[in-house]
Order: structure tokens, then sequence, then C-alpha cells
């Protein structure tokens, strides 16, 4: 049966419910004397015995539809001849995939057990029946529920104020959706990493200096285990976030004091959203620009100083993901500082200026160190997305890990490793895959740090002048 | 010794005078300073779109190749047009006669198989997709459009910059083509295949329309969750939420998750919806779902934002007429905070139009050459496939790459476009 089917039946009886619920509630009201003897509105009424069909009806669906294989799959092994025993789970899921692969055709059921037709005949049978059964059961709940609350409607029933606790009671739990991802995050994440740590050591992945996961990709291979040292990666990641550092910090910190303290209104609302397009660019655009336009330009502009006689000049450079990263950061941190700038009062500068300060001394020695701590706690925020970004790495800054401070070189960062170890297909117990997640973990400690500390320093700030 | 001492010591008006200069010249350094800052940020825009716009142009043109084709029977191995036949009938072997006819002159192995590469490796395709339309071609002699190779069109196209790009096409494959752009059988025209087909290996017959639908599919996903869901999620915030544990919790929560990392939503969809639902890969449901989580605090924060605005005193007014507080919430505070609202969700959106590292996790890096129909058919989208043809080795992609970058940059400038638009269009002051 289609899923699609169900979510119609399911709608369209939520909705008849609705209807007869309502025009129970209108038949109720003629027998006290009209709709104004209701504790509540007939719209309560309806939605109160729709609420009642339709909410026992959702989880049950979802409930099936996470569990439904582990409930066939369960019942079939049950099914299996008492001979037949299993001394782990392992066991358990080869029988398992036998079953399957004889159900797909790609064994042959004459090479199996015999026992084993019998199984895949009852799991085809299974299958193809649990959907319908589901799907009556669903439909039994629905209408059985929803009689119940049908009948249950008389002038007294407090409709309104429980259908309004349901609603609230969905409302929170929209909320609480944030932090049901936090802990997925931190599960999921966490999980796979202890099991990583669990084949390298922790301290191999802090403190080695060698990164070469491509050469433990089958599970027996793990004993070199120096190939998992990240220390390259922390370094080339540090290395191109401290390029678009040097980039985006003086240059959007300069657009932010020009724009708000120079610039003429008329300028102002030209140029400001402007610069914020360079926001709203998509990373993989920069990351095109990059590797197509920047870094070759680079390679060339070094190759014609003469500069690959004394170091290494690639075509992928980490200098090349770096300016433009911090091409890509300069409207976060002007727009940040333009916050902050304009925060701070104007009385402190008319006083500057009262004594004989020239403009740019009040912003050097007055704006900007009253300003100072919303501007720090910016460019954390700021560093934190330099070290996330993944794109403009990718594709301009390559994905050999080397420990190099030359910016000519290519260099490898977290994120990239991250990707290039979890694009197509993988088997999922190697540590070369469980090693994204740890590096998923470092990158997640790391930026949740920096953005607590900004966005603490931020706050405090800004009440000072409250 | 003491006079002429206090005589030499300057005054202070002389001390302002003599570093007036000094300080005047500073103050004009640091407000060039802060001109070349603004002027780097524009420039850099500048640079980035004449570069993507000068790339990108030409893939919106195509070169085609117009000559005539005679649908011979002999041939193709055909007796009559049927399903099973049209599967197996050599249509290239058509194409190719018509190539030698145009070039009777052409002898030998090497030189033949040059000459035949002049045809997109599609062209077959075409004409059995005109015989199949259209039965009574069999036998006739028709004219028609086809593609030409992605390595002929670079040429044709470099042409015109003056500067020929050579480097695949042989010297006598070279006076070929410039004979037949001179007879006019070669010509460049619109590229319509570019927003009607789906990926492909071959260049010249790659388009965007299945990367479009995919980014259409999942951005369903996205929206019709993150929008009801983030709005209630504000509404519990403003509205219900007492000062708790819990509900401190969760703003803190929330604004943690606007800045994690995209590349960490990706795990989360891979450790959560692939590793434990199960669900396949290069789904745009799963798309959708891992950007929903994504785009969700973004939402979150500009629908409180909205709500916060509307002045307390129309929720009095809507209680002291008896509402209870969800009518007052549904029938007053809503429809009012609805425009900033839609202003955030739209800019949300346009996040998540543009994201792409997430996508790559989930398999959204497949090659798929078929448009997808629905939201659980395999599909990529935009940026993927952006990435996806950056990463190409053939020259063509180039241009390509740049175009579909086009498309993306006209999609996200519409949507915040839309959301300036809708702001000053509704916003109320009170």
């Amino acid at each position: 049966m289609n899923s699609w089917v169900l979510i119609v039946l399911m709608a369209a009886l939520c909705a008849t419910i609705f209807v007869a619920g309502r025009s129970r509630s209108l038949n109720v009201a003629t027998g006290v004397g009209g709709t104004r003897y209701l504790n509540s509105l007939p719209f309560y009424y309806g939605m109160l015995s729709a609420l009642w069909a339709i909410l026992p009806a959702l989880v049950l669906v979802t409930l099936w539809k996470i569990f439904d294989g582990q409930i066939i799959e369960h019942i079939v092994i049950s099914e299996l001849p008492d001979d037949v025993v299993f001394e782990d789970a392992s066991q358990r899921g080869l029988m398992l995939n036998q079953i399957y692969n004889i159900m797909n055709g790609q064994l042959s059921a004459d090479a199996a057990p015999a026992y084993l037709a019998d199984s895949v005949a009852r799991l085809q049978a299974l299958k193809a029946h649990a959907d319908l059964l589901v799907a009556v059961l669903v439909v039994m709940m629905m209408v059985g529920l929803g009689g119940f609350a049908w009948w249950r409607i008389n002038p007294q029933l407090r409709a309104r104020a429980q259908v309004e606790n349901v609603f609230q009671l969905v409302l929170l739990g929209c909320s609480s959706l944030a932090i049901l991802t936090t802990i997925g995050i931190v599960m999921s994440v966490l999980w796979e990493s202890l099991r990583f740590f669990h084949a390298v050591p922790i301290t191999d992945f802090l403190f080695g200096l060698e990164w070469s996961p491509q050469t433990a990709i089958r599970k027996d291979q793990v004993a070199g285990s120096s190939s998992f040292g990240a220390v390259p990666l922390f370094a080339g990641t540090l290395l191109i976030a401290g390029i678009a550092m040097l980039v985006a910090v003086p240059t959007g910190l300069m657009s932010a004091i020009y724009l708000s303290e120079y610039a003429h209104k008329k300028v102002r609302a030209i140029v400001k959203p402007l610069l914020e397009v360079l926001a709203g660019i998509p990373t993989v655009v920069y990351g095109f620009f990059a590797a197509i336009t920047v870094a070759p330009f680079i390679r060339d502009t070094a190759v014609s100083m003469g500069l690959d006689n004394y170091m290494a000049v690639t075509s992928e450079s980490a200098l090349a993901a770096g300016l433009v990263m911090g091409v890509m950061i300069i409207p976060f941190i002007s727009s940040l500082s333009d916050d902050v700038i304009n925060a701070v009062p104007q009385s402190l500068r008319d006083g500057a200026l009262g004594l004989g300060a020239t403009r740019s001394e009040v912003i050097r020695q007055v704006v900007i160190p009253a300003a100072l701590p919303g501007i720090v706690g910016g460019v954390l925020l700021a560093v934190s997305r330099a070290i996330g970004e993944t794109m403009i790495v990718v594709m301009a800054a390559g994905l050999a890990a080397k420990l190099t401070a030359n910016p000519l070189d290519s260099v490898t960062t977290v994120t990239v490793q991250i990707v290039t170890l979890l694009v197509g297909d993988q088997e999922f117990d190697s540590p070369k895959t469980l090693a994204a997640f740890a590096l998923g973990l470092m990158l997640f400690i790391v930026t949740l740090a920096l953005n607590y500390v900004a966005l603490h320093v931020v706050r405090k700030y800004r009440e000072q002048y409250e | 010794m003491n006079s002429t001492n206090s005589a030499e010591k300057p005054t202070t008006a002389e001390l302002v005078e003599r570093s007036l200069a000094k300080r005047r010249a500073s103050e004009w350094r640091f407000k060039q300073m802060g001109r070349a800052s603004v002027a780097v940020g524009i420039i850099a825009l500048l640079i980035l779109f004449t570069q993507i716009i000068g790339n990108g142009i030409g893939a919106f043109r195509q070169s085609f190749i117009h000559m005539e084709i005679e649908f011979d029977p002999d041939t193709l191995g055909m007796t009559e047009v049927n399903h099973e036949q049209l599967a197996l009938a050599n249509f290239d072997g058509i194409v190719r006669n018509g190539l030698r006819e145009l070039f009777p002159e052409v002898k030998g192995r090497r030189e033949k198989r040059e000459l035949y590469s002049i045809a997109s490796y599609g062209a077959g395709f075409k004409l059995r997709d005109m015989l199949a339309a259209d039965p009574g071609l069999l036998g006739q002699r028709v004219s028609v459009k086809l593609l030409v190779d992605d390595d002929v069109d670079t040429y044709v196209k470099s042409l015109r910059a003056g500067d020929p790009y050579e480097d695949r096409i042989s010297e006598a494959q070279r006076k070929r083509i410039d004979k037949l752009l001179e007879s006019g059988a070669l010509k460049l025209d619109f590229n319509t295949g570019f927003f009607t087909s789906a990926d492909s290996a071959e260049p010249e017959q790659a388009g965007i329309l299945g990367a479009l639908l995919g980014s259409l599919f999942t951005l369903l996903v996205t929206g019709s969750l993150s929008f009801p869901i983030g709005v209630a999620a504000a509404i519990y915030l403003e509205e219900y939420a007492k000062r708790s544990r819990l509900t401190d919790f969760i703003e803190v929560n929330i604004n943690n998750l606007a800045a994690v990392p995209s590349v960490i939503f990706g795990l989360l969809g891979l450790a959560i919806f692939l590793n434990f639902f199960n669900m396949p890969r290069s789904m745009p449901l799963v798309g959708g779902l891992v950007l929903t989580l994504m785009t969700l605090p973004t939402i979150i924060i500009s629908s409180r934002a909205a709500i916060k605005a509307v002045p307390p005193s129309i929720r009095e007014a809507a209680l002291g007429m008896g509402a209870s507080k969800m009518q007052m919430i549904l029938q007053h505070v809503l429809p009012l905070a609805m425009p900033g609202m839609l202003t955030g969700a739209i800019i949300g959106m346009a996040q998540a139009l543009g994201e792409t590292a997430p996508l790559l996790m989930i398999g959204m890096v497949a090659f798929i050459a078929e448009v997808p129909a629905g939201i659980t058919d395999p599909a990529t989208v935009l940026p993927v496939q952006i990435f996806l043809w950056a990463d190409s080795p053939e020259r063509a992609f180039v241009e390509r790459t740049s175009a579909a970058i086009m498309v993306l940059l006209a999609f996200l400038i519409t949507m915040n476009t839309l959301a300036i638009w809708l702001r000053r269009r509704l916003e109320r002051r009170w």
C-alpha cells in the first residue's frame, strides 16, 4: 500500500471527524438553547475530536515507519526451526542477509537449507500484508478514538482549554527540536568518534604528524595508526583561516569605520547592501572563482617572480583559498563592527571632538577602544566561520595533507577531509570513515567554544551603554 | 641661559600649529584607508561578477550543424519503425553518411574518425527520437539541426574572442570547421538544451534542468517543514515560555546551532537519516530534512524578532475582548508578524538554496542523468551540480559551470529582492 494513499486517507478521515464533531456540538447546542450556552465555540469541539483521532494515529504510523523492518525480521527469525540456534548477533545478521538475497534472486534457493525457502515466503507475505494491516489498524484507531471524543461532546466539555493545551504542547515540541538537533549532532558525532578512538589512540590523532587515511581503507590495515595524525590538518586550517583573517579583519573594520563615520548617507545606502551581496553568494561560487581565476593567477605571478626556485608553488594554494575566503568574510566583519561602532554613544565622540581631536584621532583613540570588545567578539565569530568553511577549500586548497607554512603550497583542512572521507559509498566500520566523525567532533568543539565566547563578549559589551 | 631657554621653548599654540600638518595628513591617510577598504570589497564583487558572466555567457549559445540526413533503411538496418528496431538501429551510421556527403574528399580511417567527431555523441539519439515521433521519415531525406561536439563548440566560440582554442582540434579538422562556418552550415544558436536537459558526461548535452528541479524539490521539503516548525517554536518562546532552565537552554541551543558549520549538519544527516533510518542516498527528501535542521535557527530567530515587534497593546486589546491566548496569537499577533516571518523565511531558504557541503555527505553528488519527478527520486541540486562540473576536466564545462552559477545567482538575487520588497511593502510602524 502506497504511503501517499495512507496520508490522504488519514487527512480525509480527520476532516470528516472534525465536521462530525462540529455538527454534533451544534446539535447539542440546540438542546440547551443555542451555541452561546456551550462551553466553547463549535470549532473547538470539532478540533478536539479530530485531535483525538489524528494524534495517536500519527504516533503509530511514525513508530511503524521506524521499526517495521526490525519487527518483520524478528518474526521471521523467531519462526525458524528450533534446531537453528544463533550464538551471537552477527550470525543472525548473516542469516537475514541470506534470506534477503534469496528473496532478491541474488542467491539460488536450492543452495540454501530448505527451511530458508519457508522464511523467504513468510518474509514476502509479511511485507505484503504489513502495510495493509497498519492502514487498517490506523483507520480503526482513528474511527474508534474520534468516535469516543465525538460521543463525549456535551455543553460542559471544556473543549477550547483542551485544544489549546495540545496546541501549546505542539509548540513546545517544535522549539525542543533545537535541543534534539544538538543532541543528535553530539550523539552521532561522539558515538562514531569513540569507535574511532577505540581503533586509533586519541593521542596519535591529536599529536600525530602524518595524515594519510587512504592507506587504511580495509579494517585489517589499521596497523599504521600513525596515518591518522591530524596535526597537518589543524595547521592547514589555521593557515587558511589566518590568511582569510588577514584579509577580512582590516578591510572589514576599515569599511565599517568609513561607512559609519565618514561616508555620506547616500553613499552608505548604496555601498552597504552592495558589500552585503558578498555575504549572500554561495560558497561553491567562491570556490569555483578561487580555483579557476585566483589560484592560477597566484601561481603564474609567483612563477614569473621566480619564487618557485625557493619554495613549492602549486596550482592549488592556501593563499588562493584564504584570499577568497577573506573576501567572503569582509561583509560579516563589517556589519558586526558597524553595529558595535554605532552603539558607541555620540557624546563620547562629541567630547573628544570638542577637545580638538581630528576625526581619525577620535575613531582610533575613543571609538575603537570603546567598541573593542564587540569587535573582538565579531572577529571570533568570523574565525569560527573561516574554520568551518568547506567548499572554498575543497575546491581551491587541495587534498594533500602537508605540514607547511608556505602559503603558495597546497594544504588541506579539517572540513575538506571530512567531506573527502565521506563522499561516495564507504564501509561504515572502517577507521577511515570514522576518522571523519572524529574530525567533526573537533570542529564542533572548537567552533562551539569560539561562538560561545564571542556571543558572551558581544552581549556583555552591549549592555554597557544601555 | 634661562631666558634663552624659555624663548626657545615653543608655546602650546605653536606646538599645535607645528603638529597640525602631520595630524591632517594622518587624518587624510586614515580616510583614504577606509575608502580603499570599501573599494577592495566592491572591486572583488565586480571581478567576481565579470568573471562569472564573461565565462558563462557563452553557454547560453551553442553551435549546431545544419545538414541533410537520409533516414536510409539499409544503413539503419530497419525494415519498419517499431520499438525493438528503434533500439537497435544504427543512427550514428546515417549521421556519418551525412557528414561524408559534406566532405566527400575525406579518405582514410583516422581522417574519417576525425570528421565523424564533429557531431555530438547525442546526435544519433536525437534522430532516433525524430523517427520515433514520425515513422513516415523512414527512407526520407530531411534537413536537420544537430549538436556538435564540445571541442568543436569551444573552438567555434573561441574564434570570436580572437584567440582560437586549438589544442584539441587538428589542422585538417579546423579547415573543415572553417568551411562549415563560411557556408553557414555551422551556426551558433540559443542553447535550449541547457535549460531542458539533465546532467550528461558530454558537455554539449549537459543541462541544468535536473539540478534545478532537484533544488526545487529539496527547497519544497525544507520550506514546508522549517517554516511552520520555526514559526511554532518562535511563538512558544515569545508568547508562552516563562523564563526557566528549559527555555534558557532552548535559547542557547538555537543561537549555537545558527553558528555550527554546515558540514556538521552533513555528519548529522549521514549518521541519523542514512545510517540509522536507512534512507536512500541522493534523495531530495533527505536533503530537505538536513537543510531544515540547518535553516531552522535562522527562521526561529527572525520570527521571534517579528513577534517581538508586535506591540503589547494589540495583545492586551484582544485579551480584553475575551479572546483566549491561542485566539489572540493566531488571529491578531500572527497576521501582523507574518511579513517579518516571511522575510526571515525567504532569507533562510536562500541560504539553503546555496548550500553544498552537507548535501555532499548525504550522497547528492551522484551523477544523475535523469530529471527527477518527485521528492523521493534520486537528484542533485544546483550548487552540487556546479561543484561537479567545476571538477570536470573538459574545458567546455567551465562555461557551463559559470552559466549554472549565473542561474543560481539569479534565483538568489530574486529571492533577496523579494525579501526586501516584502519588508518595505508590508513593514508597519507603530
